[in-house]
Protein backbone atom coordinates (compact mmCIF):
# COMPACT_ATOMS: atom_id res chain seq x y z
CA UNK A 1 0.00 0.00 0.00
CA UNK A 2 1.50 2.93 -1.30
CA UNK A 3 1.06 6.00 1.74
CA UNK A 4 -0.71 8.92 1.07
CA UNK A 5 2.13 12.02 1.45
CA UNK A 6 0.35 15.64 2.87
CA UNK A 7 1.26 18.34 0.26
CA UNK A 8 2.99 16.34 -2.12
CA UNK A 9 2.00 14.60 -5.94
CA UNK A 10 4.41 12.57 -6.88
CA UNK A 11 4.92 13.42 -10.78
CA UNK A 12 3.84 9.86 -11.79
CA UNK A 13 3.00 9.40 -15.11
CA UNK A 14 -0.18 10.90 -15.06
CA UNK A 15 1.73 14.11 -14.61
CA UNK A 16 4.19 13.72 -17.02
CA UNK A 17 1.17 13.61 -19.56
CA UNK A 18 -0.76 16.65 -17.88
CA UNK A 19 2.29 18.92 -17.79
CA UNK A 20 4.25 18.03 -20.82
CA UNK A 21 3.68 21.06 -22.77
CA UNK A 22 4.92 23.38 -19.82
CA UNK A 23 7.64 20.85 -18.57
CA UNK A 24 8.74 21.54 -22.37
CA UNK A 25 8.99 24.95 -22.26
CA UNK A 26 10.56 25.41 -19.07
CA UNK A 27 13.25 23.08 -20.21
CA UNK A 28 13.73 25.09 -23.40
CA UNK A 29 14.77 27.78 -20.87
CA UNK A 30 18.29 25.79 -20.11
CA UNK A 31 19.57 28.30 -23.14
CA UNK A 32 19.43 32.15 -23.01
CA UNK A 33 18.76 32.91 -25.90
CA UNK A 34 15.26 31.35 -25.00
CA UNK A 35 14.67 33.06 -21.20
CA UNK A 36 15.61 36.39 -23.30
CA UNK A 37 12.77 35.10 -26.19
CA UNK A 38 10.38 34.11 -23.56
CA UNK A 39 10.74 37.35 -21.41
CA UNK A 40 10.39 39.52 -24.67
CA UNK A 41 7.10 37.94 -25.30
CA UNK A 42 5.60 35.77 -22.80
CA UNK A 43 2.34 35.02 -24.34
CA UNK A 44 3.89 34.55 -27.87
CA UNK A 45 6.57 32.12 -26.47
CA UNK A 46 3.84 30.20 -24.41
CA UNK A 47 1.78 29.43 -27.51
CA UNK A 48 4.27 28.09 -29.43
CA UNK A 49 4.83 25.48 -26.70
CA UNK A 50 0.93 25.00 -27.18
CA UNK A 51 0.26 25.27 -22.80
CA UNK A 52 -3.38 25.13 -22.19
CA UNK A 53 -5.40 28.18 -20.16
CA UNK A 54 -4.56 26.61 -16.59
CA UNK A 55 -0.64 26.03 -17.75
CA UNK A 56 -0.83 29.76 -18.72
CA UNK A 57 -2.59 30.99 -16.51
CA UNK A 58 -0.28 29.09 -13.64
CA UNK A 59 2.57 31.22 -15.81
CA UNK A 60 1.28 34.55 -15.72
CA UNK A 61 0.97 34.52 -11.67
CA UNK A 62 4.04 32.74 -11.23
CA UNK A 63 2.66 30.86 -8.15
CA UNK A 64 4.19 27.60 -7.76
CA UNK A 65 1.49 25.69 -6.11
CA UNK A 66 -0.66 26.58 -9.80
CA UNK A 67 2.83 25.41 -11.75
CA UNK A 68 2.66 22.37 -9.81
CA UNK A 69 -1.36 21.57 -9.99
CA UNK A 70 -1.21 22.55 -14.14
CA UNK A 71 1.19 19.74 -13.96
CA UNK A 72 4.51 21.09 -13.97
CA UNK A 73 7.70 19.30 -12.47
CA UNK A 74 10.13 21.06 -9.81
CA UNK A 75 13.24 20.54 -11.84
CA UNK A 76 12.00 21.66 -15.03
CA UNK A 77 9.93 24.94 -13.25
CA UNK A 78 13.49 25.79 -11.11
CA UNK A 79 14.19 26.90 -14.53
CA UNK A 80 11.38 28.86 -15.11
CA UNK A 81 11.74 30.09 -11.39
CA UNK A 82 15.32 31.30 -12.64
CA UNK A 83 14.59 33.76 -15.24
CA UNK A 84 13.15 36.04 -12.01
CA UNK A 85 16.09 35.63 -9.74
CA UNK A 86 13.85 33.16 -7.39
CA UNK A 87 16.01 30.93 -5.15
CA UNK A 88 14.38 27.45 -3.45
CA UNK A 89 13.84 29.53 -0.38
CA UNK A 90 12.35 32.21 -1.92
CA UNK A 91 9.95 29.37 -3.87
CA UNK A 92 9.66 27.54 -0.46
CA UNK A 93 8.12 30.27 1.34
CA UNK A 94 5.75 31.05 -1.39
CA UNK A 95 4.51 27.51 -1.18
CA UNK A 96 3.99 27.65 2.47
CA UNK A 97 2.83 30.73 2.94
CA UNK A 98 5.77 32.00 5.07
CA UNK A 99 7.88 35.41 4.77
CA UNK A 100 11.60 33.97 3.58
CA UNK A 101 12.43 34.65 7.23
CA UNK A 102 10.43 32.17 8.54
CA UNK A 103 10.76 29.75 6.10
CA UNK A 104 14.35 29.58 6.76
CA UNK A 105 13.63 29.52 10.37
CA UNK A 106 11.59 26.26 10.06
CA UNK A 107 14.73 24.62 8.11
CA UNK A 108 17.22 25.76 10.97
CA UNK A 109 14.63 24.45 13.39
CA UNK A 110 14.82 21.01 12.03
CA UNK A 111 18.48 20.62 13.74
CA UNK A 112 16.44 20.20 17.20
CA UNK A 113 13.95 16.89 15.95
CA UNK A 114 16.23 14.69 17.79
CA UNK B 1 42.49 -6.41 -12.13
CA UNK B 2 41.43 -2.77 -10.97
CA UNK B 3 41.27 -1.88 -7.65
CA UNK B 4 38.06 -0.48 -6.05
CA UNK B 5 39.73 1.27 -3.46
CA UNK B 6 36.30 3.42 -1.79
CA UNK B 7 33.59 5.48 -1.73
CA UNK B 8 32.38 9.35 -1.59
CA UNK B 9 29.18 10.79 -1.41
CA UNK B 10 28.01 14.28 -0.70
CA UNK B 11 25.10 16.60 -1.48
CA UNK B 12 25.34 18.35 -4.15
CA UNK B 13 22.64 21.66 -4.00
CA UNK B 14 23.22 24.40 -6.94
CA UNK B 15 23.86 26.81 -4.18
CA UNK B 16 27.17 25.11 -3.63
CA UNK B 17 28.42 26.56 -6.78
CA UNK B 18 27.62 29.89 -6.09
CA UNK B 19 29.21 29.73 -2.90
CA UNK B 20 32.41 28.16 -4.45
CA UNK B 21 32.52 30.79 -7.01
CA UNK B 22 32.32 33.59 -4.67
CA UNK B 23 34.43 32.47 -1.73
CA UNK B 24 32.47 31.97 0.72
CA UNK B 25 33.62 28.66 2.25
CA UNK B 26 34.80 30.39 5.51
CA UNK B 27 30.79 32.45 6.15
CA UNK B 28 28.97 31.04 9.38
CA UNK B 29 26.59 30.00 6.83
CA UNK B 30 28.52 27.95 4.78
CA UNK B 31 31.96 26.51 7.05
CA UNK B 32 29.33 23.56 8.71
CA UNK B 33 28.91 21.78 5.59
CA UNK B 34 32.48 22.46 4.03
CA UNK B 35 34.35 21.37 7.37
CA UNK B 36 33.31 18.61 7.00
CA UNK B 37 35.92 18.23 3.36
CA UNK B 38 39.53 18.47 4.69
CA UNK B 39 39.96 15.03 6.24
CA UNK B 40 38.40 13.20 3.02
CA UNK B 41 40.79 15.64 0.90
CA UNK B 42 43.75 14.51 3.07
CA UNK B 43 42.52 10.56 2.38
CA UNK B 44 42.09 10.88 -1.34
CA UNK B 45 45.51 12.71 -1.58
CA UNK B 46 46.94 9.15 -0.04
CA UNK B 47 44.63 6.98 -2.30
CA UNK B 48 44.79 8.97 -5.65
CA UNK B 49 41.95 7.64 -7.77
CA UNK B 50 42.64 7.37 -11.44
CA UNK B 51 38.80 6.66 -11.99
CA UNK B 52 35.79 7.85 -10.33
CA UNK B 53 31.93 5.96 -11.47
CA UNK B 54 29.77 8.61 -10.12
CA UNK B 55 25.96 7.99 -9.25
CA UNK B 56 24.38 10.99 -9.68
CA UNK B 57 20.60 12.11 -10.70
CA UNK B 58 19.92 14.88 -14.24
CA UNK B 59 17.74 17.49 -12.65
CA UNK B 60 16.68 18.14 -16.68
CA UNK B 61 19.61 19.48 -18.16
CA UNK B 62 20.36 15.90 -20.24
CA UNK B 63 17.28 14.24 -20.02
CA UNK B 64 13.98 15.30 -20.81
CA UNK B 65 10.21 13.88 -20.46
CA UNK B 66 10.45 12.88 -24.20
CA UNK B 67 12.93 10.18 -23.14
CA UNK B 68 13.54 9.31 -19.69
CA UNK B 69 15.90 6.32 -18.99
CA UNK B 70 15.73 4.80 -15.47
CA UNK B 71 19.45 4.16 -15.82
CA UNK B 72 21.44 6.03 -17.78
CA UNK B 73 25.50 5.27 -18.48
CA UNK B 74 27.72 7.41 -19.66
CA UNK B 75 30.47 6.22 -22.68
CA UNK B 76 31.93 9.27 -23.91
CA UNK B 77 35.26 10.74 -24.06
CA UNK B 78 34.74 13.78 -22.21
CA UNK B 79 31.49 15.16 -20.40
CA UNK B 80 30.54 18.83 -20.85
CA UNK B 81 28.67 20.95 -18.28
CA UNK B 82 26.16 24.00 -19.18
CA UNK B 83 23.59 26.36 -18.75
CA UNK B 84 21.39 25.33 -16.06
CA UNK B 85 19.29 28.38 -16.37
CA UNK B 86 19.49 29.53 -13.13
CA UNK B 87 23.06 31.75 -13.00
CA UNK B 88 25.35 29.20 -11.90
CA UNK B 89 28.57 29.71 -12.95
CA UNK B 90 29.59 26.57 -15.89
CA UNK B 91 32.45 24.23 -15.20
CA UNK B 92 35.04 23.16 -17.36
CA UNK B 93 34.53 19.84 -19.65
CA UNK B 94 35.72 16.55 -17.37
CA UNK B 95 37.64 13.70 -18.87
CA UNK B 96 36.02 10.53 -19.54
CA UNK B 97 36.95 6.85 -19.72
CA UNK B 98 35.61 4.85 -21.85
CA UNK B 99 37.30 1.62 -21.84
CA UNK B 100 35.87 1.29 -17.97
CA UNK B 101 32.43 2.59 -19.32
CA UNK B 102 32.44 -0.40 -22.37
CA UNK B 103 33.35 -2.45 -19.58
CA UNK B 104 30.76 -1.75 -17.45
CA UNK B 105 28.22 -1.40 -19.96
CA UNK B 106 29.03 -5.04 -20.99
CA UNK B 107 29.01 -6.34 -17.70
CA UNK B 108 25.57 -4.39 -16.54
CA UNK B 109 23.73 -5.88 -19.92
CA UNK B 110 25.17 -9.58 -19.36
CA UNK B 111 23.70 -9.26 -15.92
CA UNK B 112 20.18 -8.28 -17.27
CA UNK B 113 20.55 -4.55 -16.84
CA UNK B 114 18.83 -3.11 -19.56
CA UNK B 115 20.69 0.31 -19.62
CA UNK B 116 20.89 3.50 -22.07
CA UNK B 117 24.11 4.17 -23.29
CA UNK B 118 25.41 7.51 -24.15
CA UNK B 119 28.73 8.57 -26.14
CA UNK B 120 26.98 12.20 -25.39
CA UNK B 121 25.82 13.05 -22.38
CA UNK B 122 25.89 16.68 -20.68
CA UNK B 123 26.32 16.16 -17.15
CA UNK B 124 25.14 18.84 -14.81
CA UNK B 125 25.99 20.78 -11.07
CA UNK B 126 25.29 17.04 -9.71
CA UNK B 127 27.90 15.46 -11.26
CA UNK B 128 30.12 18.51 -11.15
CA UNK B 129 30.23 19.85 -7.87
CA UNK B 130 31.20 16.91 -6.09
CA UNK B 131 34.48 17.25 -7.90
CA UNK B 132 35.07 21.26 -6.25
CA UNK B 133 34.28 20.10 -2.88
CA UNK B 134 36.42 16.38 -2.90
CA UNK B 135 39.31 18.74 -5.09
CA UNK B 136 39.10 22.40 -4.37
CA UNK B 137 42.72 22.75 -5.43
CA UNK B 138 42.33 21.67 -9.02
CA UNK B 139 40.27 23.61 -11.52
CA UNK B 140 39.23 20.04 -12.83
CA UNK B 141 39.63 17.47 -10.73
CA UNK B 142 42.49 15.00 -11.76
CA UNK B 143 40.51 11.96 -12.16
CA UNK B 144 38.54 10.55 -15.34
CA UNK B 145 35.49 9.74 -14.61
CA UNK B 146 31.86 7.29 -15.58
CA UNK B 147 28.79 9.31 -15.09
CA UNK B 148 25.46 6.87 -14.10
CA UNK B 149 22.06 9.05 -14.39
CA UNK B 150 19.42 7.23 -12.22
CA UNK B 151 15.95 8.98 -12.77
CA UNK B 152 14.69 10.90 -9.91
CA UNK B 153 12.68 12.86 -11.91
CA UNK B 154 9.28 10.89 -13.10
CA UNK B 155 7.63 8.07 -10.68
CA UNK B 156 8.04 5.15 -11.08
CA UNK B 157 11.67 5.21 -9.78
CA UNK B 158 13.78 2.36 -10.02
CA UNK B 159 13.24 0.21 -6.62
CA UNK B 160 16.01 0.94 -3.91
CA UNK B 161 16.34 -3.07 -4.27
CA UNK B 162 16.63 -2.66 -7.82
CA UNK B 163 19.27 0.33 -7.26
CA UNK B 164 20.69 -1.89 -4.76
CA UNK B 165 21.51 -4.35 -7.18
CA UNK B 166 22.64 -2.27 -9.90
CA UNK B 167 25.71 -1.07 -7.43
CA UNK B 168 26.65 -4.10 -6.55
CA UNK B 169 26.46 -5.53 -10.29
CA UNK B 170 29.07 -1.69 -11.27
CA UNK B 171 31.28 -2.74 -8.39
CA UNK B 172 31.93 -6.24 -9.42
CA UNK B 173 32.43 -4.65 -12.91
CA UNK B 174 34.76 -2.47 -11.52
CA UNK B 175 36.71 -5.78 -9.70
CA UNK B 176 36.92 -6.85 -13.17
CA UNK B 177 38.23 -4.62 -15.00
CA UNK B 178 41.67 -5.82 -15.97
CA UNK B 179 43.54 -2.38 -15.85
CA UNK B 180 45.68 -1.06 -12.66
CA UNK B 181 43.74 1.47 -12.58
CA UNK B 182 42.68 2.74 -9.03
CA UNK B 183 38.79 3.00 -9.08
CA UNK B 184 36.33 4.94 -6.81
CA UNK B 185 32.55 5.38 -6.71
CA UNK B 186 30.79 8.18 -5.41
CA UNK B 187 27.08 9.79 -5.14
CA UNK B 188 25.51 12.92 -5.12
CA UNK B 189 22.12 14.05 -3.80
CA UNK B 190 20.33 14.09 -0.69
CA UNK B 191 19.85 13.70 2.38
CA UNK B 192 16.16 15.04 2.88
CA UNK B 193 14.98 17.69 1.34
CA UNK B 194 12.02 18.64 -0.59
CA UNK B 195 11.00 21.57 -2.98
CA UNK B 196 7.54 21.74 -3.88
CA UNK B 197 4.19 21.27 -2.69
CA UNK B 198 2.78 22.58 0.69
CA UNK B 199 5.38 20.35 2.09
CA UNK B 200 8.22 22.39 0.78
CA UNK B 201 11.08 22.66 3.38
CA UNK B 202 10.41 18.84 5.17
CA UNK B 203 13.45 17.72 6.70
CA UNK B 204 14.08 14.50 8.37
CA UNK B 205 17.03 14.36 10.70
CA UNK B 206 16.36 11.33 12.20
CA UNK B 207 15.58 8.71 9.14
CA UNK B 208 19.00 10.99 7.93
CA UNK B 209 21.34 9.78 10.67
CA UNK B 210 19.62 6.40 10.53
CA UNK B 211 20.48 6.46 6.68
CA UNK B 212 23.78 7.63 7.51
CA UNK B 213 24.43 5.19 10.38
CA UNK B 214 23.67 1.90 7.58
CA UNK B 215 26.00 2.98 5.39
CA UNK B 216 28.54 1.77 7.67
CA UNK B 217 26.78 -0.97 9.07
CA UNK B 218 23.86 -1.98 7.69
CA UNK B 219 24.15 -1.05 3.82
CA UNK B 220 20.79 -3.03 2.67
CA UNK B 221 18.82 -1.41 5.36
CA UNK B 222 17.20 1.52 3.12
CA UNK B 223 16.36 -1.36 0.14
CA UNK B 224 12.98 -2.33 2.57
CA UNK B 225 11.29 1.10 0.94
CA UNK B 226 9.06 1.50 -1.85
CA UNK B 227 10.31 4.78 -4.25
CA UNK B 228 6.92 6.85 -2.14
CA UNK B 229 7.93 5.80 1.40
CA UNK B 230 11.77 7.50 -0.03
CA UNK B 231 8.97 10.60 -0.10
CA UNK B 232 7.41 10.22 2.85
CA UNK B 233 10.59 9.53 5.07
CA UNK B 234 13.48 11.61 2.86
CA UNK B 235 11.32 14.28 1.03
CA UNK B 236 10.46 14.32 -2.78
CA UNK B 237 14.15 15.14 -3.45
CA UNK B 238 15.62 13.23 -1.00
CA UNK B 239 14.91 10.27 -2.89
CA UNK B 240 18.17 10.98 -3.90
CA UNK B 241 19.43 8.74 -1.48
CA UNK B 242 19.32 6.37 -3.95
CA UNK B 243 22.09 7.33 -5.74
CA UNK B 244 23.95 6.43 -1.92
CA UNK B 245 23.15 3.51 -1.69
CA UNK B 246 24.02 2.52 -5.30
CA UNK B 247 27.28 3.16 -4.30
CA UNK B 248 27.61 1.42 -1.51
CA UNK B 249 26.64 -1.44 -2.59
CA UNK B 250 29.33 -1.08 -5.42
CA UNK B 251 31.66 -1.44 -1.83
CA UNK B 252 30.24 -4.31 -0.99
CA UNK B 253 31.63 -6.49 -4.28
CA UNK B 254 35.64 -5.37 -3.22
CA UNK B 255 35.04 -5.61 0.70
CA UNK B 256 32.74 -7.45 3.35
CA UNK B 257 33.02 -4.19 5.38
CA UNK B 258 34.26 -0.47 5.51
CA UNK B 259 35.87 1.77 7.07
CA UNK B 260 34.61 5.28 7.50
CA UNK B 261 37.25 8.23 6.78
CA UNK B 262 34.98 10.59 7.89
CA UNK B 263 31.04 12.12 7.57
CA UNK B 264 29.28 14.93 8.10
CA UNK B 265 26.42 15.96 8.56
CA UNK B 266 24.21 19.60 8.57
CA UNK B 267 21.24 20.98 8.46
CA UNK B 268 20.46 23.36 6.45
CA UNK B 269 22.07 24.17 3.20
CA UNK B 270 19.31 26.09 0.88
CA UNK B 271 16.22 23.79 1.83
CA UNK B 272 18.56 20.46 2.56
CA UNK B 273 19.76 18.08 5.06
CA UNK B 274 23.36 17.95 3.87
CA UNK B 275 25.45 14.90 3.77
CA UNK B 276 29.07 13.98 3.49
CA UNK B 277 30.46 10.59 3.59
CA UNK B 278 33.62 8.86 2.72
CA UNK B 279 34.25 5.34 3.23
CA UNK B 280 37.27 2.84 2.60
CA UNK B 281 37.03 -0.70 1.39
CA UNK B 282 38.93 -2.98 3.68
Amino acid sequence: MSPTIPGTTPFDGGMAQKGYALNKMCFSFNHKENRDAFVADPEAYMRRYGLNPQQAEAIRSKQVLALLDAGGNAYYLAKFAGIFGLDMQDIGAQQTGMTKDEFKAKLVAANDQC
Amino acid sequence: MAQLIGGLATSHIPAIGGAIHKGKQNEPYWKPFFDGFPPIHQWLDQVQPDVVVVFYNDHGLNFFLDKMPTFAVGAAAQYSNADEGWGIPTLPPMQGCPELSWHLIRELIAKEFDIVTCQEMLVDHACTLPFKLFWPQHEVAPVQIVPISINTVQFPLPTARRVYKLGKAVGEAIKSWDSDKRVAVMATGGLSHQLEGERAGFINKKFDLQFLDSMETNPEWATQFSDLELVEKAGTQGVELLMWLAMRAALTAASSGVRKVHSNYHIPISNTATGVLALETV
